[in-house]
């Protein structure tokens, strides 16, 4: 166990653990945006940074490594700052009405993204801009990342206008759980956005449809075509929805499922991160393949 | 791998000798060679051992870069094969460095420089003349040959306005024309020839006070044996007299501190390195300087290229590496010609390979050649980009001695440090430390530009004020004063004219608030439109962060628009809300960013509001 000091409370936590898990554990609350329980630690949003005692800059609670003797701060002036800018810097760049806990966040640290300037429409031009070049900004509004929703396939929908670029989807593509690679970062700076090759349509890329980006996405940036359907249509009633469990039917690994129903209709199925066989991974039949559930219309055509 | 490539795209034979001239042949029908049955119809190939071959990849995209032009999905998916990378990845590479091109791209290109130095010497002039008289950047050619595009930095900074011209082709061309004047410019777009590459003199040349530059301009650095008439390997042979632990213990008593930025002691990281246990070390040389201002590695790479080779020979013998890298950025076709042939006969005559003069130690040195990205000579991002990946920089800790390239304990030194190191060993630590002042030992390379009479790199013991340097360079010429003095680059600060009796020490420039950073000492002169000036230093930030954290991401834009703001006078709420807001986004991007770019990024512009005062003039 490793001994440390966290907003002057002495909590011991196991070597290898990270600040974060020292702050749960005293049960100080700590934002996070880019961490995901079931994958490795980007640590890029920086809106988890804590300081450390007798460190330079301030440290990302989410992946730094406990030491003895560690003292940590979770709330100073600096701490405070550095979380209040992050949150505005995200939210003048990108749309998060569906990032769930944005509110919160945005209102624990006074955050007023709207002091940058109202903010710049979408640019189809943004996923093929030149590296290391812009058009110089006359600052009268505040860039986004703002694009057109991609729609091309009937599964899911990819709205790049709220990514804050966590790299979980390409960790959850990649080689943390589905070895498919068939998205990366590409551009550079402020132009970085995930994309396929060349930005191919997902049709023609390597995607299998797991879903399992979708998983993972904090943002709602990737997100179920019914759901999406229903939020353009404005039909989207999260708060009337039942969560039943049950086991993918589809083959014998028993998958466990959790399948989201409004108005007696399944709109989403995700499957629970504390699985310790799936992980909150799915493939596209459990996560897609629920459509012969509610099949009314048997008809012949 | 199960590789999906693009569909309907296959690579010329052009594409693929461009892939095969760094990789080799395909071996089988599984890389994209031809097909044999029988043994092939039972066994895989690939596997680990062609992901292994990781690390080619950014050679391999150069390759085709070079040598086609761009980077088609035909061509980019025989390096897929070749490689076994999926093409989102190798898209994501390729998309982050500047120089490559996924889009199509005319055969000849011109570079123009728009940074700091060229600004003071006319390159706005430059570019407006290339819009009137060619077309904007970008726009080609009537044939569609070539084309222009602007420049960061080329570190030609004591020749501007810099241009570099590169022609892909079966014998690619890469050549910087500095000083550079619209006609010449023109002409090279129109298929004009270069001329002759300059020769490397520095503006101190014969005098007896020179240390790290004192063969440069007198010694061939095309010919060894000049380099050993020349004093050249004195030092390795006394280092390996003293041993690895000798040679640090000299270098711990020399207290040489790194010259790259960091001013971390150089002793220490190499003790560290080879203490470790891991196995194998690397050693890493760091010739990306891309800090706008900055030419002085490229000065001692161009003039005296086998000194790197052997400082960075003991380094290894010291620290217990058989492989170095030279990482030297994309903008140095000059330096990396010399160093390369500088590397052949050092291979040829014995002084790299195995068992170099005849002792138990084998070395090896290669060149890898960044591709436009500033932040590839971060310590980290460096490592990233070697593997073949993004150049983001990683967290730290681990850092490099423990976990550096590929993983393994790693030594990564800036040109002008691994330089400095065969003058501890042939005047053993003390005496190196005889020079300069308590704690800043040697001497210092300090790049010279802007507003001076005669810009180069100079090299004066540490300890001389600012004014005895910007003497030594003329002082400002025609007649005109002094407005400021740009300390450190783009992520360093301003002087005011009344701060000149600095002493150019580290804990000099400490106690005044300000950096040495890369010895980058610009002088501006009171014609300089310092709003403008700071737009383009944050323009550079913009461009050239990774984008892989919030702050920086989002904050160098955030800065940009503040600063255009208070350029327009159009404020967000007056002057005060808008330096606010660039103190603000300031402080973010120093406490929370993950590397030194982010935590720079807003360094030279906050001390051109608080030291200089601009913009607290009442504009708007």
């Amino acid at each position: 166990m490793v001994e440390l000091e966290v907003d002057g409370r002495p909590v011991k936590v196991f070597e290898g653990q990270t600040i974060l898990d020292a702050c749960r554990k005293v049960g100080i609350d700590t934002p996070t945006l880019c961490y995901g329980e079931t994958l490795e630690p980007a640590n890029v949003c920086r809106v988890c940074v804590v300081e450390v005692e007798g460190a330079r800059v301030l440290a990302p609670a989410c992946s730094r490594k406990v030491e003895a003797g560690m003292k940590v701060r979770t709330d100073s002036e600096r701490v405070r700052h550095s979380r209040k800018l992050v949150l505005e810097l995200l939210a003048s760049s990108v749309d998060l009405s569906t990032t769930p806990v944005a509110p919160d966040y945005l209102a624990r640290y006074a955050a007023e993204p709207e002091r940058f300037g109202p903010q710049a429409p979408p640019d189809p031009g943004r996923d093929r801009r030149r590296t290391g070049h812009h058009v110089e900004p006359d600052g009268q509004m505040a860039a986004t990342v703002h694009v057109p929703v991609k729609i091309d396939n009937d599964l899911y929908v990819r709205d790049y206008s709220k990514c804050i670029l966590c790299y979980k989807c390409v960790d959850a593509c990649g080689e943390q759980y589905q070895n498919t690679f068939a998205i990366h970062v590409a551009g550079r700076g402020f132009d970085a956005r995930i994309s396929t090759e060349y930005v191919a349509e997902l049709p023609e890329s390597a995607c299998v449809y797991c879903g399992n980006c979708i998983a993972v996405c904090p943002t709602g940036a990737l997100m179920f075509r019914s759901e999406h359907e229903l939020r353009e249509a404005g039909a989207w009633h999260e708060d009337e929805q039942t969560v039943t469990q049950t086991i993918c039917p589809y083959c014998g690994v028993g998958c466990n499922l959790e399948l989201h129903v409004q108005d007696n209709t399944i709109v989403k199925v995700t499957s629970p991160d504390d699985h310790d066989v799936t992980r909150g991974n799915l493939c596209i039949k459990g996560r897609f393949g629920f459509q012969h559930v509610q099949a009314r219309d048997t008809g012949t055509d | 791998m199960d590789l999906h490539l693009v569909p309907d795209a296959e690579e010329t034979p052009a594409e693929r000798a461009a892939v095969d001239h760094v990789l080799g042949p395909p071996e089988s029908g599984w890389d994209g060679g031809a097909r044999h049955d029988g043994a092939e119809r039972n066994t895989a190939r690939g596997g680990h051992d062609a992901r292994g071959r990781r690390h080619l990849l950014l050679p391999t995209l150069w390759s085709l870069q070079e040598r086609i032009g761009w980077i088609s999905p035909g061509g980019l998916n025989y390096v897929c094969r070749r490689l076994t990378i999926p093409p989102a990845d190798a898209y994501g590479v390729a998309t982050f460095y500047a120089l490559l091109a996924v889009e199509p791209r005319p055969a000849r290109v011109v570079h123009v420089c728009e940074d700091l130095a060229c600004r003071c010497h006319g390159s706005h002039d430059l570019i407006a003349q290339l819009e009137e008289r060619f077309g904007t950047e970008g726009e080609l050619s009537d044939d569609g040959s070539s084309t222009w595009y602007r420049s960061p930095c080329l570190g030609q900074c004591d020749r501007a306005p810099a241009v570099m011209l590169a022609v892909a082709g079966n014998e690619p061309l890469e050549r910087v024309v500095a000083p550079a004047a619209a006609p010449g410019v023109l002409s090279l777009l129109a298929g004009g020839d270069a001329g002759p590459e300059p020769a490397c003199i520095p503006p101190q040349l014969g005098e007896g006070s020179l240390r790290l530059l004192r063969r440069v301009g007198r010694v061939d650095p095309a010919s060894l044996d000049d380099y050993r008439a020349h004093d050249g390997y004195a030092a390795l042979r006394h280092a390996f007299s003293l041993g690895p632990e000798g040679v640090i213990r000299e270098l711990k008593d020399s207290k040489l501190q790194g010259r790259g930025g960091a001013a971390f002691p150089t002793g220490v990281k190499w003790e560290a390195v080879a203490r470790q246990p891991a196995q194998p070390h690397y050693l890493v040389c760091n010739a990306d300087e891309s800090e706008p201002g900055t030419f002085k590695d490229r000065v001692l790479l161009e003039g005296d290229p086998f000194a790197v080779i052997e400082a960075m020979t003991i380094a290894a013998y010291a620290t217990n590496c058989t492989r170095g890298y030279v990482y030297m950025r994309g903008e140095y076709p000059q330096a990396h010609r010399a160093l390369e042939r500088a590397l052949a006969q050092a291979r040829s005559r014995g002084y790299l390979g195995d068992g170099i003069l005849g002792e138990r130690f084998s070395f090896e040195i290669e060149i890898r050649k960044g591709a436009g990205a500033y932040i590839c000579g971060e310590e980290t991002a460096i490592f990233e980009s070697i593997e073949g990946k993004r150049g983001e920089p990683r967290n730290k800790p681990p850092f490099p001695v423990v976990e550096g390239l590929f993983g393994k304990p790693t030594v990564v030194n800036n040109v002008e440090t691994l330089v400095n190191v065969l003058d501890v060993v042939l005047r053993s630590g003390p005496g190196f430390a005889e020079t300069g002042t308590e704690s800043s030992t040697g001497t210092k390379l300090f790049c010279l530009s802007g507003h001076v009479a005669r810009p180069g790199v100079y090299e004066v013991p540490f300890g001389v004020t600012l004014r005895d340097l910007l003497d030594l360079a003329g002082g400002v010429p025609g007649g005109r004063s002094l407005q400021a003095v740009l300390m450190g680059g783009a992520a360093g600060g301003f002087l005011r004219p009344d701060e000149l009796d600095l002493p150019l020490t580290f804990e000099g420039v400490r106690e005044a608030k300000t950096t040495l950073g890369s010895g980058v000492v610009m002088a501006l002169d009171d014609t300089v439109d310092l709003p403008r000036f700071l737009m383009r230093i944050a323009a550079f930030f913009r461009n050239e962060s990774c984008g892989q954290c919030v702050p920086c991401r989002v904050g160098t834009v955030r800065q940009q628009e503040a600063l255009a703001r208070l350029l327009s006078g159009r404020t967000n709420g007056g002057v005060a809300r808008e330096l606010a807001v660039i103190a603000e986004v300031g402080q973010c991007m120093r406490d929370a960013s993950i590397c030194g770019l982010g935590q720079t990024a807003s360094s030279a512009i906050e001390s051109a509001i608080g030291r200089l005062g601009v913009f607290q003039g009442g504009a708007a």
